[in-house]
Parts: structure tokens; sequence; C-alpha cells
């Protein structure tokens, strides 16, 4: 049991990365200027690749336990990290719902990116200084690096969005006013990850990150009110389940192929 | 100096293989011949990220997402090392992106294809990359200096491109009866498109003999595309599958692959802008554009807000 | 607000052949329009001991993003450890017109290198 909920909790590591990297992809060929279009496939890339390392480490993890999937499901043969990311389906997926929502304007990308780079940084650092797990917390150590040029990347845009040109500003409130009701998830403990983690600590962290910013960028820092949650536990918003038809499309059309 | 002797000094330098800088004093024509071609170059580069990325999303696993991901990023670099060549002639950025937007700056017509299935990202690697890289390996020893540093600069970046197609398509050949059909599905349609992405035959090319005169171009276009062809016509092998010419044949006198004519009013209809996607390739950079503008101005003021500023360490920088 | 582009350092005067139609597109693309980011020169360092080099430039609304810019852009494969970046125009270059003046000179100075001076073989390590 305690060893399904280090799986669960791996592949929610891998959900969140993967999710988020497949959405900031689709800017690639469509950026506002040829310069960031490069730097937000730089982060789609990071994410990509650590999405990969989890979903590896998971897939180790079940073959060895040679434990049917965690959903009860045959994949046929050993896990892979293509099984995990490309045959589970939207119940199984375990990102948080900030994740996957739509990329909407640059404001919208920058704040998703901003408040998830912020959680990332937070969590990583806290998986790398004190989980037993030595793998896990390798992986956190090396996506941290990356993660802290996110962080910085992203903090950046925010000044310069929020404290920009009425527009922009504009676009930030209306990004902030989408996307707030989502960040009170990362905060909320699913089953799997209650044990280790201290989730309590990274909040406080995150919302002095985020208020810092904020007053650099002239934005309000909303009060807590509503949060929806969900994601960890597989109850996500509709639009995990188009993310999915296109990043499963090839694995679910042609079954058992190599590629 | 009278014009005549600065075009003597030009001439000679060109023909002694020295590299002509920005600064340098250059014949109106060849600066004008060199934005043409550099920045129809930088179009091509951006342009061309559009029909691979709309594969990134369906990509069929996590190795080749990145991999895509990469490869069209890379286009992205190379359109940027492009436009600021482009740039060190008279050209600004803006001004050459309005261009393309207009209609009046061309790009690749090859881009104006569509991509229907994953093995057409194969092929693109492949065929495309494959055509293009002949061309760049070429436009390395251009004469004009910043024009050439980009192409050796991107060269060496795109000698993964052509590989990984190369890679799809064998895993492909190998695979499923689908996965196979699909390879030569393909192939069967990007072949043409990739030869003419050579131009037009070199009697009806108007611009190709002053620029090799000028060794802005080094090769003609009927050069390359034969050497396109008795390269690939060889590789083609490996994978077990065929182009789709039935005059393609080794010629023992030339040494080289005799092949078929092609069709010179499709290439022309594309140019022209009825190929399948040329709409849809330039709304999609309109837009892009379009929307970015907002993006762009904030930044604009907030760095004007923000001045003077010394970037942190810039002090201790020497 | 008028922002100096890169090719003013290439540009050519009308008496030497440049022809009018440059001057009135440097008319336009000079405006500094407001969503047309300065360029910038990047100089990067390939590994600690060495030199910085220049790499080639790009757009930035600013110092801070030029630098990440570059980042992004010329150090994707491992390229750098380093990084200077300059707006274009602070570039200062010597005109190619007075290169003879410039460079010439040093050429008859022989005796500056070292293969100038006929030494014994037995002599060794100078």
């Amino acid at each position: 049991m305690k060893q399904d909920s280090f799986i669960y909790y791996t592949l929610h590591l891998a959900d969140n990365a993967l999710i988020l990297g497949h959405r900031n992809s689709e800017w690639c060929g469509h950026g506002p200027v040829l310069e960031q279009d490069i730097a937000i496939t730089n982060i789609s890339l990071d994410l990509i690749g650590q999405a990969r390392n989890f979903y590896q480490y998971a897939a180790k993890l079940m073959n060895k336990q040679n434990a049917p999937s965690p959903n009860g499901k045959e994949v046929g043969g050993e896990f892979t990290e293509d099984k995990l990311a490309y045959l589970r389906d939207v119940r199984e997926f375990k990102n948080c719902l900030l994740a996957e929502q739509p990329n909407g304007d640059w404001a919208q990308t920058i704040l998703r990116q901003f408040f998830f780079s912020t959680y990332q940084f937070y969590l990583y650092r806290q998986l790398q200084e004190s989980h037993p797990d030595e793998q896990l917390a390798a992986i956190a150590a090396k996506s941290l690096k990356e993660v802290t040029y996110h962080l910085r990347w992203s903090s950046e845009w925010v000044i310069r969005l929020g404290d920009g040109t009425e527009e922009s500003r504009k676009r930030m409130l209306n990004a902030l006013e989408n996307l707030w009701p989502y960040t009170g998830e990362l905060f909320v403990p699913a089953a799997y990850e209650t044990d280790r983690m201290d989730l309590k600590n990274i909040k406080e962290q995150w919302a002095q990150k985020v208020k810092d910013i904020f007053s650099e960028a002239t934005l309000p820092y909303p009060a807590e009110g509503w949060m929806h949650t969900g994601g960890k536990t597989g109850m996500h918003t509709e639009q995990l389940g188009f993310i999915l038809a296109e990043l499963q499309f090839m694995q679910r059309a042609y079954p058992n192929s190599e590629w | 100096m009278p014009l005549q002797d600065l075009e003597k000094i030009f001439q000679d330098k060109i023909d002694a293989e020295i590299k002509i800088e920005p600064k340098d004093w250059m014949p109106e024509a060849y600066r004008k011949t060199n934005i043409r071609q550099i920045s129809q170059h930088a179009h091509s580069e951006i342009v061309g990220m559009l029909p691979e990325g709309n594969w990134i999303t369906r990509a069929p696993s996590l190795k080749r997402k990145a991999i895509l991901l990469a490869k069209v990023q890379d286009e992205a670099g190379h359109g940027l090392y492009l436009y600021s060549a482009a740039e060190t002639l008279g050209t600004s950025r803006e001004q050459t992106i309005n261009d393309l937007h207009s209609g009046k700056a061309k790009y690749s017509s090859i881009f104006n294809y569509p991509t229907l299935t994953w093995a057409d990202i194969g092929a693109i690697g492949w065929l495309v990359d494959g055509a293009a890289i002949l061309n760049q390996v070429m436009l390395c020893r251009t004469s004009y200096g910043p024009y050439a540093r980009a192409m050796v600069r991107i060269c060496k970046e795109e000698s993964f491109h052509q590989r990984q197609g190369f890679e799809i398509l064998w895993v492909l050949s190998k695979g499923t009866r689908e996965q196979k059909a699909m390879c030569q599905d393909a192939i069967n349609r990007w072949w043409w498109p990739s030869l003419m992405m050579f131009g037009p035959h070199d009697s009806e090319s108007t611009n190709s003999e002053q620029s090799m005169l000028w060794k802005i171009k080094r090769k003609s276009n009927d050069e390359l595309r034969q050497n396109f062809v008795d390269m690939i016509a060889e590789q083609v092998k490996v994978l077990g599958m065929k182009l789709p010419d039935d005059k393609l044949k080794w010629n023992e006198q030339t040494r080289h692959y005799d092949f078929g004519e092609i069709n010179w009013d499709e290439f022309w209809n594309v140019v022209k802008g009825n190929g399948p996607c040329n709409k849809e390739r330039l709304e999609a950079r309109k837009k892009a554009w379009e929307e970015g503008k907002w993006v762009r101005e904030a930044a604009a003021a907030y760095a004007e807000k923000r001045k003077p500023q010394t970037p942190k360490g810039a002090l201790e920088a020497a | 607000m008028n922002y100096l582009k890169k090719f003013y350092y290439g540009d050519i005067p009308e008496d030497k052949g440049g022809s009018n139609e440059l001057k009135d597109s440097s008319k336009v693309s000079s405006s500094g329009g407001a969503s047309d980011w300065p360029l910038w020169e990047v100089f990067i360092r390939s590994k600690q001991g060495l030199d910085h080099k220049h790499a080639g430039s790009l757009h930035a609304a600013d110092a801070q993003m030029a630098i990440e810019n570059a980042r992004d852009v010329y150090t994707r494969r491992m390229e750098g450890v380093s990084i200077w970046v300059v707006e274009s125009k602070y570039i200062h270059a010597s005109n190619p017109d007075e290169a003879k003046s410039l460079y010439e000179p040093a050429e008859d100075k022989i005796y500056r290198h070292p293969t100038f001076y006929d030494l014994p073989d037995e002599v060794k390590h100078m």
C-alpha cells in the first residue's frame, strides 16, 4: 500500500510536468516574438524531460513490484514511460488542475508558468533536501536547476506585463482572475502525498514569493477565496480530455507499435 | 573614388575569396540580392516551423515529442540568425516580417504542403531538410560574411535534423503493415515538392547568373538538384521504399541518376499562392505577430520605465 | 526615441553609390517603434579561461531579457559559460576605407615576431 502511494506520487509529479510541458509546447511557432518562442519552448523541453525521468522511475517501480497497474487495467508487457503517458485516461491522470488550463494569451501562459514554477521550485527543493528516496531526490535536484531559471524568467515577465502598459496590466488581471482559483489545489495534499511532504511550508514560501513579485508588478494579491480541487485524484476540468485526445492519438490509433 | 573603381575593388575581393562585411562598400544590387535571399531564407525557417509544429502535440512517444520540439525550436533559432544577418544590410526585422505578411516576400513553397501523418515528419526531416542542407552547405561559403557565418552555425545545428527524419522513417519501414504504408505514402507525397525546392531550371532562373558571379550562390539549381537525387536514390534503398518516379535510373555514362521531369505547373501555382496551405501558413504567422504586439509593446514600455538600468553583474563583467 | 540600427555602420554614403532607397527604408525602420525591440550583440565565453567571442545578435526589450534570450538562443547546445550583451548602437566600428592606414603599417614590423630572430639550434626553450 505504501509502495502504491509512492508510485502514485511519482506519477503525480510526472503528470504535472507533462501536461504543463504539453501546454507550453502549443506555443512553438506561434510566440509573440521569435526570442520568446524559443524561450517558452526551452521551458517546455525541460518539463517534458522532467516528466520522462519521473515516468521512467515510476515504470521501474511498477515493473519491480510486478503489480497490476495502479488503475487495475492491463496494459500488456512491461510498463514504460510511454505506456504511462499515452495509455492512461483522464481519471488516472494526477496532475493539478492549474497545469491543464488553456494557454489563453501570453499573460495567462506567463502567470500559469509563474504560479507553477514557484510551486515546483519549493517542492523540488524540499524533495531534494529531505525525501528519503534517493532517486526521487536526485530527479528533483536536477529539475530544480531548470525550474530556478523558469521561475526567474516567468517572474520577470509577470513584472513586465503587470507594470508594462495599460493593456498588459488589464490582461494580467484577467489572467489572475482565471487562474487564481486553481492555485489552492497545489497545497491540498492528496492521500498519496501526505506522509512525507510538508505542503504547509511550501504554501507559505509560495505565497511570500508571489506577494513579492506581485508587489513589484503592481498587481494585487487576491484574497484566498473559493478554490477548485480534484486534479490530484483524477477529477479534472474538461480541458484534460482534449489534451489527451491529441497527445495520445497515435498510440491509441496504432496500438503496440514502435515509433 | 569613382564608382567603377569601387566596383572593381569589390569584384576583386570576391574573386580572391575575401568575404564582404557590413561596413564594406558594395553595389546596391548586391545588397538587395542578399537582403532578398537572406530574408527569404529566414522566412522559410519560420514558416517551416508550422507544418512540423502541428505534430508536436501529437508525436507518438515522449522521446519523439522532445526531439521534434527541439528541432522546430532550432528552426526558430535559424530564422533568428538569418534575420540578424539581414539586419546588417539595412533592413529591420519588423520591416522584413512586414514584407512576409504583406505577401511581398516569399518563402520556400515546400511549406505550403500539409503534414497529414506522422510519417510526414520523417519525410520532411529526410527529404526537405536533406535538400535544404545541400543548399546550406554551399552557403557556408557565400561571399557575404554575416550570411556565411549564420550558415556555418545553422549547418552545425542542422546535422541532427536530417538524421532524425531518416530514423523516423527507418523505424516505420520495419514496423507494421500500416506503418510501412504510411512511410511510402509520405515519400510519395514529399518527393516531387522537395525536388522543386531547388528552384527552376538554370536556363529559366533569372537571378542565378549574377549571384554566381558575386559568389552569393556557388552551385546552380540543377547541379544541387542532381546531387540531391543521387544521394536520396541510394538512401531510399536502405528503407526498402520506392521513389515515385518511373524514370529514375542510374546512368553509367554520366555517373548520375536520370530522373523524370518536375511538374512545373504545380511549382508555379504553389509559388503564386495556390498551394494547399499557403493561406493557413501566412494567416498563422500574421496571427502570432498581431497577437504578440501588445506583449512587445508592454516589454518596451516597461524597459523604458526602468531606464537607466545596469544589469546585475555588469560591473564586474570584465 | 531613435534607435540607431546596426546598419548605421554599414550604411553607404550616397556619393559612393549607395542608393536613396536605403536611406528611405532606414527612415522607416529606425523609428524605434515600441514593438520592435532594440538589437543587441551577444558575446559568449565558451569555457572558463577563454575570451568572450561574438556569437550573433538578437532583439530584447532590456539588458536582463537580452541575457536570457542569449542564453536561450545561443547556448542551447552547451556553447557557453558566460554571456555579455551590448546594445548594437553602442558598438563603434573602424572604417574599412581607412584599413590601409590603420593596419598596413604593422606589416613591415616583422621584428615583432619571434620567427624574425635567427638563433643557433643549440638554444632550447626560447
